[in-house]
């Protein structure tokens, strides 16, 4: 009687073997009480854009100051004497790395690793990871938040802009998602 | 008084107290951690829900979306939460439908949003570190670039802090019932799509599931049964802090009305006009005929009865230096609308004292054209005669402040000084 090999465990970083992901409703139970608290305790919800946005805007303002004070979007960030890095949405990002570190490594998934559809190279598929990230974060400062700061958070509190916004972002996607369809499957 | 948001987070810089930080950082460590363990740093279960394979992404948001929608509502509902204080992304729909649409084609070219793609990063993806090395270039064009349409980023589609129920005109409890039963629609038909496009066995999900879901139809039950306070309730149970001699002392609304905290000089007001730091805002609360008849510079006509519609432009301006000033004739009809807007938590609220009539007999006294009525006037009503409506072009309607020496008791004293969103949103 032969029985088929058992499959390979996955391994993380360390030797951790991996371990599936949370249920779907389990996770959005989860994402909804930390959001919560969020706004019960500090008032301001989640964020990812905005976070990434000073650390830019620190960034440039040790390159080229003189800039900063030129341009007023950056002025509000950056200008004078104040530093775009106090601010709630840095401590967020950084917690944020973290916690997804930390959860990465006890759970086996920490690897360095592309994912990626079957059919397209590693290269093909990290040029796209580029291109996606400047058109998202370019969507987000315009439409003033991503998906953590307007459709989750403006979500919840009953936005009608992020609500709007959100329709946007899946329409968006859907609406491109068959054209990209040999990348992902 | 509603004990939530923590005052720490509201009156106070963050500077003042280091502890916020950590709170930040916590919150976003379980922010980080709770998106790893769904899924959410790896591309290719982000991508398939744009394919109707595994819908994670739709019913992770929508659930985290629900149950914080439920929870903050009842919170606001049983009194611990004050919800005009909670940041609300005001509406700016032009560019928040652009935007939307570029972040969504980002979204499935790119495999990740930001927040998900710091998480994949964090655990070593290569394809998540490039999405943010992209992202940072993203958000660095967009720096470069929006001064070239930097007004219609800034004026297009604005409405403010503007929620569903405003726009709808439906009490909250409705609109909560609504998205929590829309949510469970969605994950019912996405159920569905995963069967049809996934080969996903149903039978193997969990049946605690259907038990999730009624619990939380039940929670939006008790919101729309509950309710959520009225500005009477809020305004009864409401303490605002001065400072008084240097002391933090705290008083109802009432204490401030009828000791005359609030009651700005007309001196005061157009000093506080001329201060680049400050950003006054001017609410006329009088009959569009008086408004026509004359006005301030620069002050805007909201009859009383129309002043809740406002609330999410107040709302949403910047509270560590705006100050709302209200004027009728005299004083009643101002007082009456500085209660309203008091009681819906808008910062820094003064009321003209004496109102327009007293602005008049000190800067319109030179005037020829500005005559006072021959008989006293009923209370709040206009006590001087104009020849024709000319509205703000009276040389009383815009005042040179150098040209006036007024004695008076400052009475603006900032609130707060923190902004929710702290120019940016997330």
């Amino acid at each position: 009687m032969t029985t088929a090999a058992p499959e390979k465990p996955r391994k993380g970083l360390f030797g951790i073997r991996e371990k599936p992901y949370v249920h779907p409703y389990v996770g959005g139970v989860l994402l909804g009480i930390v959001l919560f608290l969020a706004f019960l305790i500090t008032r301001n919800g989640l964020g990812a854009s905005g976070g990434l946005n000073r650390l830019v805007a620190s960034v440039e303002d040790i390159i080229v100051p003189g800039h900063i004070d030129q341009t007023p979007y950056l002025l509000k960030l950056a200008g004078g004497l104040k530093n775009p890095l106090d601010d709630w949405s840095v401590p967020v990002i950084i917690g944020a790395f973290a916690g997804g570190a930390i959860a990465g490594l006890l759970n086996g998934r920490s690897k360095f690793e592309v994912n990626k559809g079957p059919h397209i190279s590693n290269r093909t598929r990290l040029v796209m990871a580029f291109v996606g990230g400047v058109f998202f974060a370019y969507g987000a400062r315009m439409a003033r938040g991503c998906t953590s700061g307007q459709a989750l958070s403006g979500g919840a509190t009953l936005s009608a802009g992020s609500w709007a916004l959100m329709m946007m972002i899946f329409a968006g996607a859907y609406g491109v998602a068959y054209f990209v369809r040999k990348m992902w499957n | 008084m509603p004990i939530f948001p923590l005052p720490q987070f509201v009156t106070q810089a963050l500077s003042e107290n280091w502890w916020t930080y950590l709170v930040f950082g916590l919150i976003g460590f379980g922010f980080g951690y709770v998106l790893e363990i769904s899924g959410f740093g790896n591309s290719k279960k982000l991508a398939a829900q744009f394919y109707f394979k595994d819908l994670t992404v739709l019913k992770v948001m929508f659930t985290a979306i629900v149950t914080a929608m439920v929870l903050l509502f009842l919170s606001s509902a049983v009194g611990i939460l004050d919800f005009n204080l909670v940041y609300v992304p005001e509406t700016y729909l032009s560019s928040g439908i652009v935007g939307g649409l570029i972040m969504g084609v980002g979204f499935i070219v790119g495999g990740f949003c930001p927040g998900t793609s710091l998480v994949s990063a964090s655990t070593g993806k290569i394809d998540g570190i490039v999405f943010v090395l992209g992202a940072i270039t993203g958000v660095w064009a967009f720096g470069e670039t929006v001064d070239g349409f930097w007004q219609w980023w800034n004026t297009s589609g604005y409405f403010g802090r503007l929620t569903l129920m405003d726009a709808f005109h439906l009490p909250t409890g409705v609109v909560v019932l609504l998205v929590v039963l829309m949510a469970l629609f969605m994950f019912w038909g996405g159920e569905k799509l995963e069967a049809i496009f996934g080969k996903k066995d149903l039978s193997k999900e969990p049946k605690l599931r259907v038990v999730g879901a009624g619990v939380l139809v039940l929670l939006a039950l008790a919101v729309l049964v509950i309710g959520q306070p009225t500005a009477a309730d809020k305004y009864a149970n409401l303490t605002i802090t001065r400072t008084v001699e240097d002391e933090k002392v705290a008083f109802t609304p009432g204490q401030l009305l009828t000791n005359r905290l609030v009651q700005v000089h007309p001196g005061e007001l157009l000093a506080s006009l001329a201060d680049q730091k400050l950003n006054i805002v001017m609410i006329d609360v009088r009959s569009e005929a008086d408004y026509n008849l004359f006005h301030i510079r620069g002050a805007q006509n909201i009859p009383l009865a129309d002043l809740e519609t406002v609330l999410p432009f107040l709302l949403s301006q910047p509270p560590t230096n705006t100050v709302v000033v209200l004027m009728s004739n005299d004083e009643t009809a101002a007082s009456d609308a500085w209660k309203v807007l008091v009681a819906n938590s808008v910062p820094n609220v003064y009321i003209l004292e004496g109102g327009v009539n007293n602005w008049l007999s000190i800067f319109g006294a030179d005037e020829a054209d500005i005559t006072p009525t021959p008989v006293p006037p009923a209370d709040d009503a206009l006590a001087y005669t104009f020849p024709s409506a000319l509205g703000d072009r009276y040389e009383a309607a815009d005042p040179e402040p150098e040209a006036w020496e007024l004695e008076y008791t400052p009475k603006i004293q900032l609130q707060r000084q923190r902004g929710p969103s702290g120019g940016g949103c997330g």
